[in-house]
């Protein structure tokens, strides 16, 4: 396994991630710890996006249509089946066959790009609106009642071997966490494998993969599928998180948010859409709180910044400034250790300078 | 010894047709075995929609190809790509966020395991002198150096057929004569046709150059036959005066 040899920074955040999974209950209040599952499950949403647009290339403006139907599927399977286990497996699954599926159609009849960003963002909307109508006792699936747009109440997190010991919030941010942790992982693997190769590929350029006889439409849909199936399983934590599951997983903003974590997190990145998850769920709830600006001129703002002043996004910049610096550090040793041989060579070296 | 009558590529009939613009016009062309066959022709004869006819970038308005005794006409590019046919596209077609080793990489993990395909592509990238910018990102290469990548990425997944749409474009007198040497040493195992401008560099390679016109095949022969040939002449002292 050369990938995970390679994998050097993703298992120094892994780690960090773990560490903070532990600190958690002694630095932070039990409330903030219980909010953070929800925003767990948005930063998977985050990664999943990450995973299909900035590797994958694929502009999915309706990802949250498979996170959306991850929480809905799991909600209806908790209730039918009175346990999550199952559930969690069932929603995963169910996303990720929703998206074949769709996905089938779009990259086997190869639709391009742009009507591919617009036919997902559309089908979010229509289950935003499907979903919107189903008030009443007789819209209900088994045992479950889908509660139109007040949504339905999601069942807790049990322990795998006992339907009736169900978990504590505190405990569901533990799974939340790990849950994260190792999709990162997953993925960061994912990208290293001859398969993310080749679809990195296709994103840089689809004819060229074609013509190396790949079949592109293969690999596109490999991703999306996958893609979605983290999305949904983002889905699951975001219900349990919150308690409900509602139709505004499937609402515009929703859809605009997880573009917009992506964009200033940075697109070819894993970790930054996770921290920019975090760091604007923070910023808006702490916007939230007052009343001197409103969050959506903010991150409107915020949004505006990224795409004209950092464009590839915080982290791929942070990496490429420290780079860069360690180039310069390297260049000057190289010149301290030819001056040193070659004292009258010097100032020919030393040109170069100037030139960084 | 080689059955050198063996035909490998053939069309016939084939047509492609954009609206009013016959762009390739009832082409019968075939091609034996370990040919090494120059596609001559002045600008907008049809010679790169023929070849996109070849490859399935283009489903041709009418006609058929064969390859291999297998027809392909509507086929998907990677189908045709897939029987071990490399193709080197006119406009520089690499990826260019990735490095010229990865990129390289790439084609040759295609038809092997990985092990193989890491030797393969040093073997290629040592051949092909690209070893100061194999960590370089293509983006940020010169026009030649992105061909020699192309180049690179075509015959590490050791094709027995290969279509090279001018590959010396944009390449100093230096590289030209580089890339005839390169394309002689792959005709060794593999079929060829190239398509380029530069009659030295066709001269230098090839015995048997087909002439494209307004679509069609106009003449085929040698170089010597095709440029004392008034009408062949003419269309290209036309074109390129
Ligand atoms: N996609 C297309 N749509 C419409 N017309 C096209 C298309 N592709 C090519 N043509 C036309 O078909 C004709 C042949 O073009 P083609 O590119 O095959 O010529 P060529 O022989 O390769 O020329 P060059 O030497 O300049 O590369 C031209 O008249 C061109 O304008
Ligand atoms: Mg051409």
């Amino acid at each position: 396994m050369r990938e995970l040899r390679e994998m050097k920074a993703t298992w120094i955040i892994a780690a960090l991630g773990v560490l903070f999974t532990f600190a958690a209950p002694s630095i932070l209040e039990l409330f903030t710890i219980i909010t953070l599952a929800q925003v767990i499950g948005l930063a998977i949403l985050a990664l999943s996006l990450a995973l299909v647009w900035g590797f994958g290339g694929i502009l999915c403006f309706g990802q949250t249509a498979f996170f959306g139907v991850g929480a809905y599927a799991y909600v209806i399977a908790a209730v039918n089946f009175g346990g999550s286990t199952w559930a969690v497996l069932i929603a995963v699954l169910v996303a990720a066959a929703f998206a074949a599926i769709l996905g089938y159609f779009v990259f086997y009849g190869r639709v391009s790009d742009v009507y591919l960003a617009v036919i997902t963002l559309t089908v979010t909307l229509i289950l935003f609106s499907l979903i919107r109508r189903t008030s009443g006792p007789e819209y209900k699936v088994g045992n479950a009642l889908l509660g139109g747009f007040n949504g339905a109440s999601a069942p807790p997190l049990n322990y795998p071997w006992d339907v009736s010991a169900f978990m504590f919030p505190e405990q569901v941010f533990y799974v939340a966490m790990i849950a994260l942790i190792l999709v990162y992982i997953f993925c960061s693997w994912l990208v290293r494998t001859h398969f993310g190769r080749v679809c990195v590929a296709i994103r840089e350029n689809e004819d060229r993969a074609e013509l190396l006889a790949y079949d592109t439409r293969l690999y596109k849909l490999g991703i999306f599928t996958i893609g979605a199936a983290i999305a949904g399983l983002g889905g699951i934590f975001f219900c349990i998180g919150v308690s409900r599951v509602t139709p505004d997983v499937f609402s515009l903003s929703q859809s605009a948010l997880t573009i917009i974590w992506v964009i200033v997190g940075g697109r070819g990145t894993l970790i930054g859409p996770i921290l920019a998850t975090f760091a604007l769920y923070y910023l808006t709830s702490t916007l939230g709180s007052q009343s001197v600006l409103n969050t959506n001129l903010v991150l409107g703002t915020i949004l505006i910044i990224f795409v004209l002043g950092v464009p590839k996004g915080v982290v791929p910049a942070v990496s490429d400034w420290i780079q860069s610096r360690r180039g310069r550090k390297a260049l000057r040793a190289r010149e301290r250790r030819l001056q040193r041989r070659r004292p009258s060579g010097g100032q020919n070296v030393g040109s170069t300078e100037g030139a960084e | 010894m080689k059955h050198k009558a063996h035909t490998v590529l053939e069309t016939r009939g084939l047509s492609m047709h954009f609206g009013g613009v016959h762009a390739v016009d009832r082409v019968d062309f075939s091609l034996r075995e370990n040919e090494l066959r120059c596609l001559i022709g002045p600008n907008g004869a049809g010679k790169s929609t023929f070849f996109k006819c070849l490859t399935g970038q283009l489903n041709p308005t009418a006609g058929d190809v064969v390859i291999r005794d297998i027809h392909v006409t509507g086929r998907e590019p990677h189908e045709v790509a897939g029987l071990g046919v490399g193709i080197k596209t006119q406009v520089p077609n690499v990826f260019d966020g990735l490095t010229a080793e990865e990129n390289i990489w790439t084609a040759a993990r295609r038809w092997h395991k990985a092990p193989r395909a890491q030797t393969l592509t040093s073997q290629i990238i040592e051949r092909l002198r690209l070893g100061d910018i194999r960590s370089t990102l293509v983006g940020n290469m010169a026009h030649g150096q992105r061909q020699w990548v192309e180049l690179g990425m075509v015959i590490v997944a050791e094709p027995w057929l290969v279509l090279l749409d001018e590959p010396t474009a944009g390449m100093t007198h230096e590289e030209t004569a580089r890339t005839s040497e390169l394309i002689k040493e792959i005709n060794q195992s593999a079929t060829i046709i190239v398509v380029e401008h530069d009659m030295q560099f066709v001269r230098s390679i090839s015995q048997h150059v087909t002439l494209f016109h307004e679509g069609a095949i106009m003449m085929e022969g040698t170089m010597d036959e095709i440029s004392s040939d008034p009408r062949a002449r003419e269309i290209y002292l036309g074109s390129q005066a």
